[in-house]
């Protein structure tokens, strides 16, 4: 490919335009952190997630008069270390928000593209489909999805993948409506291409800016829904360490036991919150136009 | 947005979602313990799912535009009678909600945005976005722990204490607790409205005070902000008269669209602090299987979202001298 | 007294690139009731030196003067208050894009009628009177409707009308307007020119026009001034400035006219560009552009010395000295 030859001075411009924004660069050391955690799950753990010490019944954290260092974040009702609940909670964290971004982007993107391709019916419908979705609140209608699929982690992702739909639905056909008026285009098809290789090949790999920051800023609503989804009871289900789901199995300890409470929900903001700072800095940086 | 075709498609979703659940509802509802074969029929008469599938679309959509949304396989009240003596408690709460964000949103986005490059204005943006990326089912529970537990400022849950009797003639607490010319109500009633609203205008807050900076940034480079200083106005007024008034046109978008995920987020804020709203009602109608409720439930919030985008549409026309005619 | 007097004004800008000086060393008066013409290609520092006279230079620009005075009040040192009394009232300002120098979201008339209260310059119950008067005095037909339209509802030449209305609202003794004709139509750039002398006339303002259009000051100007990179090059009468350039910067301008290039095949250019923030050079800022320029001129800044800045100004014949 021609593009690699070009990638470098390309590449390093790119994060020269990045590192300028401090906090896209504290949310890509956060993201490093959380896939590093994720990846070395089981090395990093003390425990399993869910074997469940009779002896030490919500053990606050090392820190606290009772502190154990076994425990160094406590444990929960059933006597589950938090800190290892936590780590493997971010590696189901990120394997939610990456099977949601991935499921939505390609089915979002070739429903765009389709709707621009087509026009006329196809078009309409789709984009018709698309505003009755965004009709709804977003959450609303995930925990209706999950409430007639069932319960279960599978479903809610899949309830969060299709409520995020409409928003890479809309972009990629915007963007591709732009591309399919230049000139490139109709040299392309002029020169033959199928519909199929001018969708794919020529106008997609153009409108991947926008989609890829997108998709960026995804990650977070697809973590940030799934969560509540289990903290709803709708989600992942128990001894699961999904942080919404912990969450809610915490719920009732709340005025004896602060640490059930504080640590996971914590660990859903800071992953939101690197994954947003991330997506900020890299439109920023892919974009100069929206840069002020 | 076309009204009748979108209003349709909401329609057509709610009922095709309900007919994905497995069986029918009232299979469902009954679940496992299974009851009698004829009771099972007679019930599924009683509520229409014995007829062909187009039918009960075309039956459900003139009971709708009748505003007939059935009624709950639990209480057995009208979905629409239950609604009503909800919603007022949500309402409340939004409003609360978007008033706060408002109040202190666009203000604290003004100041960013006249102090641009100032550690205000880093801390400020550094702020916004954690509140945007904030899970407030959990925001709501530390609010808890701290001032409810830590401090004991605040109730827990609910919508005034239970010492008090109010006569809920609107269904709002705040005007009837008001007119009950009881001071504990009222004071109850504030201390009871207190943590929902910020934890429900956390992320409405910080995308306000984002989308307000922005927005003045812009304005405060054209052309006619020089102009009005050059007559000599004060600054204040440069910056409220000319300025905010343009940077207003799409900050008022934005504040439309949150309404749409200020309603999923009472979902989450009116189950942790057990306030007797729609959200509530819904996530309770999941628990119960009363799909009718959580049917009818989801098509009226989805019209209130409708409702409100016109509104926005309109609004936004009259604050866009450019797109008047 | 001068109606306003600058000495050695400077204007610099704090960039990512270090400091830049927009302006450099600028010395002005203007009498009451006399037309000034302030020349220049863009960016030479036109525009922000009159900018930095009305107070309207923010941050991160910085303005530094030996003496900025408007009709003995000291502007240097005046509080924000006094010199927003002063501002839209005594000096008026227009400004050259009028389709963006009007906000979008008032009416026409409210925006003059803002600039009557806020300096109480007629009675509370006179303001829409007096607004209807200025539209008309300025040319703008029906004006009590057209009080009411919005500036996208208005032509680019009714709109730079409004916002000399605007300007003229409060009767000012200075008015400076800033390239007031550049953005508009060929045929409007006339009338707008007519109504300012007009109105300058009949007020006995003094008026500061700035502009790059050679033509216009001679058709209106009393006395010239002539800046380049910043800095003011050379000033002059009017006549004296077109028949006998001292700077050889200027004498370039005019040749470049096309009604004083007749005969030759190809209109002279200067060239080069003005310098920018990176290279500037030591000496005489136009030194690498002149076609006179000597060693001394590269290494050396010339001061002004009667109304030019320049080593070898030039002759009546246009040789240098």
């Amino acid at each position: 490919m021609s593009a690699t030859v070009a990638m470098p001075s390309r590449l390093t411009l790119f994060w020269r335009s990045f590192a300028e924004n401090r906090g896209a660069v504290f949310g890509l050391g956060l993201m490093v952190v959380l896939i590093v955690v994720a990846a070395l799950a089981d090395v990093l753990a003390l425990h399993t997630p869910i074997e469940q010490f009779r002896d030490n019944f919500l053990t606050p954290p090392v820190w606290a008069a009772e502190g154990d260092w076994h425990f160094p974040l406590g444990t929960d009702d059933v006597g589950r270390d938090m800190l290892s609940r936590l780590i493997y909670g971010a590696r189901l964290s990120l394997m939610i928000g990456f099977s949601v971004v991935a499921v939505a982007l390609i089915i979002g993107t070739t429903l765009g593209l389709t709707a621009a391709f087509a026009g006329g019916v196809v078009d309409v419908f789709i984009m018709r489909m698309v505003d009755v979705i965004l009709v709804f609140p977003s959450l609303l209608l995930a925990i209706v999805v999950v409430a007639i699929l069932g319960p279960g982690m599978f479903n809610a992702m899949l309830a969060v993948a299709v409520v995020t739909l409409p928003g890479y639905i809309r972009l990629s056909r915007a963007s591709a409506l732009v591309e399919l008026n230049r000139d490139y285009v109709t040299a392309t098809r002029a020169a033959g291409a199928s519909t199929l290789r001018l969708m794919f090949d020529t106008v997609l790999p153009n409108c991947m800016a926008p989609l890829i920051v997108h998709a960026t800023l995804g990650f977070s609503t697809a973590i940030l829904d799934a969560a509540a989804l289990g903290f709803l009871g709708l989600g992942a289900q128990p001894p699961t360490p999904e942080w919404g789901t912990m969450l809610a199995g915490a719920l009732q300890y709340y005025q004896r036991a602060w640490w059930v409470l504080a640590f996971p929900g914590f660990a859903i903001l800071m992953t939101v919150l690197a994954f947003n700072l991330f997506g900020d800095g890299l439109r920023d940086a892919l974009d100069p136009k929206l840069k002020r | 947005m076309l009204i009748v075709p979108t209003f349709i498609g909401v329609t057509l979703l709610s009922f095709t979602l309900i007919h994905l659940v497995p069986g029918d509802p009232i299979e469902a509802r009954v679940g496992e313990r299974g009851i009698a074969p004829e009771r099972l029929a007679a019930l599924r008469h009683e509520f229409g799912y014995d007829q062909p599938l187009w039918k009960q679309f075309v039956d459900y959509e003139v009971q709708v535009v009748h505003g007939d949304l059935g009624v709950s396989l639990v209480t057995r009240q009208t979905v629409w009678s239950e609604f009503l003596t909800l919603f007022p408690a949500t309402i409340e709460l939004a409003f609360c909600a978007i008033g706060f964000a408002v109040l202190i949103g666009i203000p604290l986005g003004v100041v960013a945005a006249l102090r641009r490059g100032t550690p205000f204005d880093y801390g400020l943006m550094g702020a916004s976005v954690t509140g945007a990326s904030m899970p407030i089912f959990w925001w709501g529970l530390m609010m808890i722990l701290v001032f409810s537990v830590g401090f004991g400022w605040t109730p827990v849950s609910g919508r005034v204490s239970d010492m008090y009797f109010v006569e809920p003639w609107s269904g709002f607490m705040l005007i009837d607790c008001w007119f009950s010319d009881d001071e504990g109500a009222c004071r109850s009633t504030l201390s009871h409205l207190i943590l929902p609203t910020i934890v429900l205008g956390t992320i409405p807050l910080a995308n306000f005070a984002r989308m307000t900076r922005s927005a003045m940034l812009e304005v405060l480079g054209e052309d006619y902000i020089r102009t009005a200083r050059a007559k000599g106005l004060s600054g204040m007024r440069v910056t409220v008269v000319h300025a905010l008034r343009n940077a207003l046109i799409p900050v008022v978008t934005v504040i439309g669209l949150s309404v749409g995920g200020l309603l999923g987020g009472a979902i989450l804020t009116e189950t942790i602090f057990a306030w007797p709203g729609v959200g509530h009602w819904i996530i309770e109608s999941i628990q119960r299987r009363d799909y009718p409720v959580l049917q009818g439930g989801t098509l009226l919030i989805a019209i209130i979202v409708i409702g409100v985008n016109l509104g926005v549409d309109m609004l936004y026309s009259v604050l866009n001298p450019r797109i008047r005619r | 007294m001068a109606l306003l007097e600058i000495r050695n004004l400077a204007v610099e800008f704090a960039t990512a690139r270090g400091r830049f000086r927009a302006v450099d060393g600028v010395d002005m008066t203007v009498e009451a009731g006399e037309v000034l013409g302030v020349v220049g290609e863009s960016g030479s520092g036109k525009s922000v030196s009159m900018l930095a006279a009305m107070g309207l230079i923010g941050w991160p620009g910085k303005v530094t003067a030996d003496v900025l005075r408007f009709d003995g009040t000291d502007l240097l040192s005046v509080s924000p208050r006094q010199r927003r009394k002063l501002v839209g009232k005594d000096m008026a300002m227009i400004f050259q894009e009028p389709m963006t120098s009007l906000n979008p979201c008032y009416p026409v008339g409210w925006q003059i009628a803002e600039a009557l209260r806020a300096h109480h310059a007629v009675p509370k119950e006179r303001v829409q009177h007096r607004v209807i008067e200025l539209l008309e005095q300025v040319g703008i037909p029906d004006p009590s409707r057209r009080a009411g339209n919005f500036p996208h509802q208005m032509s680019g030449g009714m709109n730079q009308r409004v916002m000399i209305a605007m300007a003229i609202a409060c009767k000012p003794r200075l008015l400076i307007a800033d390239e007031p004709t550049t953005a508009l139509d060929v045929t409007i750039q006339k009338q707008i020119l007519d109504l300012l002398v007009d109105l300058q006339r009949q007020h006995g303002m003094g008026l500061v026009l700035i502009t790059h259009d050679m033509g216009v000051v001679a058709e209106t100007a009393g006395r010239v001034q002539v800046m380049y990179a910043g800095q003011m090059v050379e000033q002059q009468a009017t006549d004296g400035l077109f028949n006998t350039p001292r700077h050889p910067y200027t004498a370039a301008l005019l040749d470049a006219l096309p009604e004083r290039a007749i005969g030759r095949h190809r209109l002279p250019t200067i060239p080069g560009t003005v310098p920018g923030i990176d290279d500037r050079p030591a000496g005489c800022l136009f030194s690498p552009r002149c076609k006179f320029a000597t060693a001394r001129c590269a290494a050396e800044a010339p001061v002004p010395q009667a109304g030019v800045r320049c080593h070898t100004p030039l002759d009546d014949a246009g040789a240098p000295r």
